[in-house]
């Protein structure tokens, strides 16, 4: 097998062999704690600029197939790193190898390396740049070559992830043996046409945009750029700012333009949307030493006084304090305490850190999208 | 929310004796239960008939009772201690079934008891398979097609709907028993018959079948506030069809996506709620079709189980721990993850190695019973093991096992093709091996899924171990030199899971060679923790398995020489500088070494603590106490092999490793140990080999004067025939080095010894055998001790009601003795007291003799711990497990001030528990080969009712009137007189075979003569047990061929539940026992209270 060697930026070494791609990648090392669901976390938009280290480490069981996708266009990973990416997948939906999926989108991988020790060393010293080279190299040139990297903070990945042209959206959740098929609504809609709601695409998972479909919106998808007078122009019921990449202050067009977005219309914000909004109400986010990158996080609702178990990926995080009078705090990690959910106190707007879609993860969270159609017919 | 303040004192049932389908896994449970409980302030009030168990120990509840788990026997308990709640879910089916039974009877109700964890309804919602159904109906989830039948008629209309292949599942039956898959119809009706009749409440549920379909089950938990989390997810590798406690089962799921994962998950999630369990762990199973994902609920237990002791093992979740606090009422959120304390419990654990679980069975003890595998549990224990990959983690549970097997062995090489088919399509305890000799001789993993329904991804990572074999071996065909062997190369197979042991079988060498080569490269396994959360946090507790990681480093742009680079290998051991001991678990469950070695196990931690010492625990059993991460300081979850042990010990480097309480699995490496230079506390290997090796035994009691029963060792068959006619026959045969008399048999003749060592041994000069003069109608007496060397404290001296010849384990017996004289006791206990100072034993010794015509004879010296060690605790209150472990430490008796040996005012009597309904057609004859699983204790004041109090545990009805059937041997037919009249006295009336009848009658007892079934006249004994016309059978035999000709009446009492005794001191027992019970009210007494009236030490 051919060899393969991971670089940290700190100098660390680690060789093993390639898998997928024969090549070279950087990125922000992350790791992800999901058992289940890589093809979801290699296609979802929010790891863009990061290579991602599986903990659990059987990779490449059950193949991929075309419907556990998050975005189109193949894996949005800079990179993947595993224990063992074992090529026999099987599964009856399975249409091929993971292999074969991150060769045919050029995603290189490394695999049979501590990935444990990965683990406890990023957790230990925080997310780094590193870099992954297949075949023989020099360790020290990799090493050069990561720390001259700028890294990703202070960089505007959206802008390369977003969708170039508004489009509509028709798909609905995945359902055993109903794949595809114009599906029903989880909520009845009564009496009158579908509400509708514009999303931002920041980086959006497609399981968000089916969340909504299933929740009975007719859903257009707008560029990230795309600037408040246009949305408003749409005449939505609602406005939905999605998910995606990297650091959120680098975003500033989106700031701006849902500063001028915020009390207009009934709004609901995921991971970065939720940032966004945080930032465009004149509050601050800041970086976790390590980020939430999996599904078991518990995140308490404050209301209710139940714990969700959630899907998480992110690094950054609002800090709700700096919004004090302006929102309450509404969703809490059981883990670390960070905030994990907002609402604003004057206006229909609520935002949470994690991602109630699942895709993958827990559906435990699936409620908040109905949250979202109750604040929309509110309105309505 | 703050925990119940409305209840004070908690009432715990335990799961009674071990038995297929329901092992230690209820101890380790019940013991956390109790924990967690009195943690939190509440006074627990715990029941539990088996001794052998560390939630017994009497400092672990507030009160507990040894008392049979019956109805009555826990009413007159819960009139005398008034608990406010009974926590009916932490132990097993049995507390389960007796919570149904005291809610029926009212009194629960009568005494104002709380249910908590799980209420009635939920309790019968999961049971109840009709009312399960209709619970899956109403929440929209799919079950296989099935009818509830009560009747015979209502079975034949059901599969007219079902359909074959069918599936029978009566209801409320422990891991299946009475279950089946017919394909026809005269298939159907035998199985549904016995269905019917197995079942308590008389019914079964007729089902689809979904043979083949892939097996999943997920863990569960609930808190009072609805919040909902999975603890593991599990992988049968073997596929629906087989029981789930016989699969091969693997943590966490491989072959489905997190769509289908999350469905399984919800379902999961919807079921919990739809049955209402309140709080605390389920167990839910699925069946998903390999083709479509058709995915069915196939059923759940409503309380913590095999499965969640192996969940709580494999993630580091003590699943029973927190369904005890949750059941007063804590949230998940308010309980913090005790391994990384800054966490909530309110999270579902994941984690970075796979968990493989294989199950352990005991054919080889039943012969006459068909070694397969069906819906119905024929497990009698398990092994798990962690490694990172499934491969890794497969090759370790394998050698785990300690079945001679160290991995992908040949199994019998001139299997032919067919034989090889049959043996992957029929699942067997060793399809593992065949599916390996499938792929070696070239089948591909298509077609050995076709047969088999074993998951293509499972088969491929097979193949991968099988083509890395024959890489292996091919290399050491192309290499002059071991040495020449390329290093990537064996690291690569030691990161595979290979084994030392193994790769010198492929390398052609031998396990020293490969471990010293292995070193010597560096090729050193890591240790990784188990921490619930993959590394997001740092873990607080030592729990540990091996793996082997590729090391890595650290440069700077300064490095210039890969010569400076220094390699890390990230192992999270971190041993600690305290002075420790290496405690060596038992292993696996089976019969001959169970429950009772884990105790012992447990019991030198709890010591070796209060020494001061750090304890370092290693066993792959993840049924036990031992395993729990709680009770030892450090618990390394690795195969007892020699390699495995070794390179613990080479990271810890403790004072030294005890052996001797695992029993035979630990012991077997005391010589290999020492011989690695590694410190055996206790007595010296040399000693237990002075004790094992016959001739050197024989010597030993020579030199003390003490009598031996007439011995010869043979190295051939003609050597052993030439022997056993020196002797004499009857004698005992044996091969050296056994534990629970595996293959040992009483001959009456030549013959007989002839067929023996033809089917029974492979004799040969390594292995002799061992011919012993058979001591006919001889009392055995087995004794434990305890010594530090020069002085030697009795912990007790147990007679036997079976005669000497049936295998001790499987024997009941007295503590003290009921009916040897006091000078005989006396002289045991001096002859025990020399053989320890002679062989120099520090720490327990146990010792079986023969008492026959009032002369001793000395038939065992175990200088080690023995099965009995724990009933002989429970009886007299002391711990000899634990003063043991003191002074293997290095402590006197004198030191720990244990001046006289126990006495006790009471009496105890441990009876066996056997496994007969599992195996049909296996005679119940009990002889030299141990086939219990479990015991139970009987305590009172009196023989007779703790005699009752014991068989009333071990689930044998004393019968209180009616008929008594008696068909004895010519030489027992003197006894069966005052036998006879004893019953006749107390209501009965006697039965008896033509022979028998005459003789009563000669001796002035009414009998009525019964015709025996090879008569040929009708109707005969048979028949009356089948009408239930006999209420106790009385069947002794006295050669092979009556036993051929009784079998049937065996058989159909076993089959029609009517007691019987293979014995006559079982039969005097049972009528002293009735004698009692006519004529006294059974009491119950705490164990606590007993023990306040012993005296000693």
């Amino acid at each position: 097998m051919l060899k393969a060697t991971l670089v940290l930026s700190d100098g660390l070494v680690f060789e093993g062999e390639s898998f997928g791609f024969s090549g070279e990648t950087a990125g922000e090392v992350v790791f992800n704690t999901s058992m289940t669901g890589y093809q979801e976390i290699l296609t979802d938009p929010s790891y863009t600029g990061q290579i991602v280290a599986m903990t659990y480490t059987q990779m490449g069981n059950y193949g991929v197939n075309p419907e556990d996708i998050e975005s189109k266009g193949g894996p949005k990973v800079e990179g993947f790193i595993v224990k063992e990416n074992f090529d026999y997948h099987s599964n009856w939906r399975s249409k091929g190898s993971l292999d074969s999926y991150l060769k045919d989108h050029g995603i290189t991988g490394i695999q049979g390396i501590d990935t444990r020790a990965l683990t406890s060393h990023l957790r230990d010293n925080g997310s780094m740049m590193g870099i992954i080279a297949t075949g023989e190299t020099n360790a020290k040139d990799l090493l050069k070559k990561i720390k001259a990297h700028a890294g990703i903070a202070g960089v505007d990945l959206v802008k390369d992830v977003s969708t170039k042209s508004d489009y509509r959206w028709n798909e609905k959740l995945w359902e055993w043996g109903k794949t595809k098929q114009t599906g029903r609504h989880l909520y009845q809609i009564v009496d009158r046409a579908k509400p509708k709601v514009v999303v931002y695409d920041f980086g959006v998972k497609f399981n968000i945009l089916r969340n909504l479909f299933n929740t009975g919106f007719d859903i257009t998808v707008v560029p990230a750029k795309t600037s408040a007078e246009d949305v408003l122009g749409m005449s939505p019921d609602g406005i939905f700012l999605s998910n995606g990449p990297g650091d959120p202050e680098a975003v500033t067009y989106a700031i701006s333009n849902v500063r001028k977005l915020i009390g207009k219309k009934p709004i609901f914000g995921i991971c970065l949307g939720h940032q966004i909004i945080g930032l465009a109400l004149g509050g601050k986010t800041y970086k976790l030493k390590f980020g939430h990158h999996g599904g078991n996080h518990p995140v308490k609702d404050l209301e209710s006084g139940k714990v969700e178990i959630t899907s998480q990926n992110h690094n950054y995080c609002v800090d709700v304090d700096s919004l004090k009078g302006k929102v309450e705090l509404t969703h809490v990690n059981l883990y670390d305490n960070t905030a994990e959910g907002m609402r604003h106190n004057d206006y229909p707007l609520f935002s949470v850190q994690y991602h109630p879609e699942a895709g993958p993860g827990p559906n435990d969270s699936m409620y908040l999208f109905k949250r979202f159609m109750d604040m929309v017919e509110k309105n309505v | 929310m703050p925990k119940r303040g409305d209840i004070k004192k908690i009432l715990i049932i335990g799961s009674g004796p071990i038995i297929i389908g329901q092992a230690c896994e209820f101890d380790y449970s019940g013991t956390q239960a109790c924990k967690a409980l009195r943690e939190e302030g509440y006074e627990v009030i715990l029941v539990n008939s088996n001794p052998a168990t560390i939630m017994t120990d009497p400092d672990m509840a507030d009160v507990t009772y040894i008392e049979p788990l019956t109805s009555e026997i826990l009413e007159m308990i819960i009139e005398k201690e008034r608990p406010d709640a009974l926590l009916p879910t932490m132990g097993g089916q049995t507390a389960l079934n007796l919570t149904v039974e005291l809610c029926e009877l009212g009194v629960v109700d009568k005494y104002g008891i709380k249910l908590i964890g799980a209420g009635l309804d939920a309790i019968v919602k999961a049971e109840n398979r009709e009312q399960f159904k209709h619970s899956m109906e109403r929440i929209g989830l799919e079950i296989p097609r099935s009818v509830a039948v009560t009747t015979v008629e209502e079975g034949m209309r059901a599969v007219e709907y079902v359909r074959f292949p069918a599936i029978l599942r009566p209801a409320f039956t422990l891991g299946g028993t009475g279950g089946g898959v017919a394909y026809n119809l005269e298939e159907y009706g035998a199985l549904l018959k016995n269905a019917l009749d197995l079942s308590p409440v008389t019914q079964v549920l007729i089902e689809e079948s979904v043979i083949g379909w892939k097996e999943y089950e997920l863990e569960v938990m609930r808190d009072n506030a609805d919040n909902v989390v999975i603890i593991c997810s599990i992988e049968n590798f073997d596929p629906m069809g087989v029981h789930t406690g016989d699969s091969i089962t693997v943590a966490p799921v491989q072959t489905l996506t997190d769509k289908e994962y999350q469905r399984m998950r919800d379902a999961s999630i919807a079921i919990i709620r739809e049955i209402g369990v309140d709080t605390g762990g389920s167990n839910i199973q699925f069946a998903l079709s390999p083709e479509t994902g058709r995915m069915l609920v196939i059923e759940m237990n409503p309380r913590v189980s095999r499965s969640s002791a192996l969940a709580s093992k494999a993630t580091g979740f003590p699943i029973a721990k927190i369904a005890a606090k949750l059941a007063v009422g804590l949230r998940l959120d308010e309980i913090p993850n005790d391994i990384t304390r800054e966490t909530p419990a309110s999270f579902e654990p994941t984690i970075d190695y796979v968990v493989t679980k294989i199950p352990r069975f005991a054919f080889e003890k039943f012969p006459e019973a068909e070694p397969i595998l069906t819906v119905a549990m024929k497990s009698v224990g398990e092994v798990m093991a962690i490694g990172r990959t499934f491969k890794e983690s497969l090759q370790k549970a394998m050698r785990s096992l300690e079945a001679d097997t160290y991995g992908f062995e040949k199994p019998d090489e001139t299997l032919n093709e067919k034989a090889l088919m049959l043996k992957l399509k029929e699942p067997n305890s060793e399809r593992l091996w065949f599916i390996g000799e499938a792929i070696r001789r070239g089948y591909t993993v298509d077609a050995i899924n076709s047969v088999t329904k074993v998951d293509p991804w499972f088969l491929n990572n097979i193949k991968e171990i099988i083509d890395f074999e024959e890489q292996l071996s091919d290399m050491a065909l192309h290499v002059k030199n071991l040495s020449d062997i390329d290093s990537g190369l064996l690291r690569k197979a030691k990161e595979s899971g290979f084994s030392d042991r193994r790769l010198s079988e492929l390398l052609k060498t031998d396990e020293d060679t490969v471990r010293v080569l292995r070193k010597l490269r560096g090729i050193i396994p890591v240790y990784k923790i188990v921490d619930t959360c993959g590394a997001e946090f740092k873990a607080r507790t030592p729990y540990l398995y091996s793996t082997y990681e590729r090391p890595f480093y650290k440069i700077s742009e300064d490095t210039t020489d890969r010569a400076e680079i220094h390699a890390i290998s990230a192992c999270e051991a971190n041993p600690t500088d305290r002075k420790k001991i290496v405690i060596l678990g038992s292993g696996p469950n089976r019969i001959g070494q169970g429950i009772e070695f884990d105790y012992c196990c447990v019991q030198a931690v709890y010591a070796l603590k209060e020494l001061g010492y750090e304890t370092i625990m290693i066993n792959c059993n993840p049924e036990t106490v031992s395993t729990d991460y709680d009770t030892s300081d450090r618990l390394y979850f690795e195969p007892l092999t020699i390699e495995d042990v070794l390179s613990i010990i080479d990271v810890e480097k403790p004072e030294g490793v005890i052996v001797q309480f695992g029993g035979q699995t630990p012991l077997k490496l005391a010589v290999p140990l020492e011989k690695a230079g590694v410190r055996v506390l206790g007595t010296s290997p040399d000693a237990i080999d002075r004790a094992e090796d016959r001739a050197r035994f024989k010597d030993l009691l020579h030199k003390l004067n003490l009598k031996q029963p007439l011995s010869g060792i043979a190295r051939s068959v003609e050597e052993a025939l030439r022997t056993a006619d020196g002797i004499g026959y009857p004698v005992m045969l044996r091969p050296s080095y056994v534990l629970g008399g595996r293959a040992m048999e009483i001959v009456y003749d030549s013959e007989s010894l002839y067929d023996y060592m033809g089917r029974a041994v492979k004799v040969s000069h390594e292995k002799p055998v061992l011919v012993d003069k058979y001591l006919e109608d001889a009392i055995e007496v087995d004794v434990d001790a305890i010594s530090d060397g020069t002085k030697v404290i009795v912990g007790g001296v147990m007679e036997h009601i079976e005669e000497a010849g049936i295998h001790s384990g499987d024997s009941a017996c007295s503590l003290p003795p009921y009916s040897l004289h006091p000078r005989i006791v006396n002289e045991i206990k001096e002859q025990t007291k020399a053989l320890a100072l002679e062989l120099r034993v520090i720490g327990l010794m146990n010792v079986q003799f023969a008492v026959k015509e009032d002369e001793i004879y000395i038939l065992e010296v175990n200088p080690r711990a023995s099965r009995t060690v724990p009933f002989v605790s429970k009886a007299t209150g002391v711990s000899i497990a634990k003063l043991a472990a003191k002074i293997m430490a290095g402590r006197t008796l004198d030191e720990l001030g244990v001046t006289k040996e126990p006495v006790i005012k009471h009496i105890a009597v441990k009876e066996s528990v056997l496994p007969f309904g599992r195996f049909p057609g296996v005679d119940t004859i009990l002889g030299p080969e141990m086939k219990s699983t479990g015991e139970v204790m009987g305590i009172d004041v009196d023989f007779g009712l703790a005699y009752a109090k014991a068989q009333a545990s071990a689930y044998n009805r004393i019968p209180m009137a009616g008929k008594i059937f008696i068909s004895v041997r010519d030489k027992d037919k003197h006894s069966c007189v005052e036998i006879a009249r004893t019953f006749i006295k107390n209501g009965f009336t006697i039965a008896a075979t033509k022979g028998t009848t005459e003789f009563l009658q000669g001796q002035g007892i009414e009998a009525e003569p019964v015709n025996k079934v090879n008569e040929g006249l009708r109707p005969h004994i048979v028949d009356l047990i089948k009408s239930k016309e006999i209420n106790f059978i009385i069947n002794t035999i006295s050669d092979s061929k009556s036993k051929q000709d009784s079998q049937s009446i065996r058989t159909s009492a076993l089959t029609y539940k009517i007691p019987y005794a293979t014995t006559i001191s079982a039969a005097r027992a049972v009528a002293n026992a009735v004698e009692m019970l006519k004529s006294n009210k059974v009491g119950i007494k705490s164990i606590q209270e007993y023990h306040k009236t012993a005296s000693g030490l």
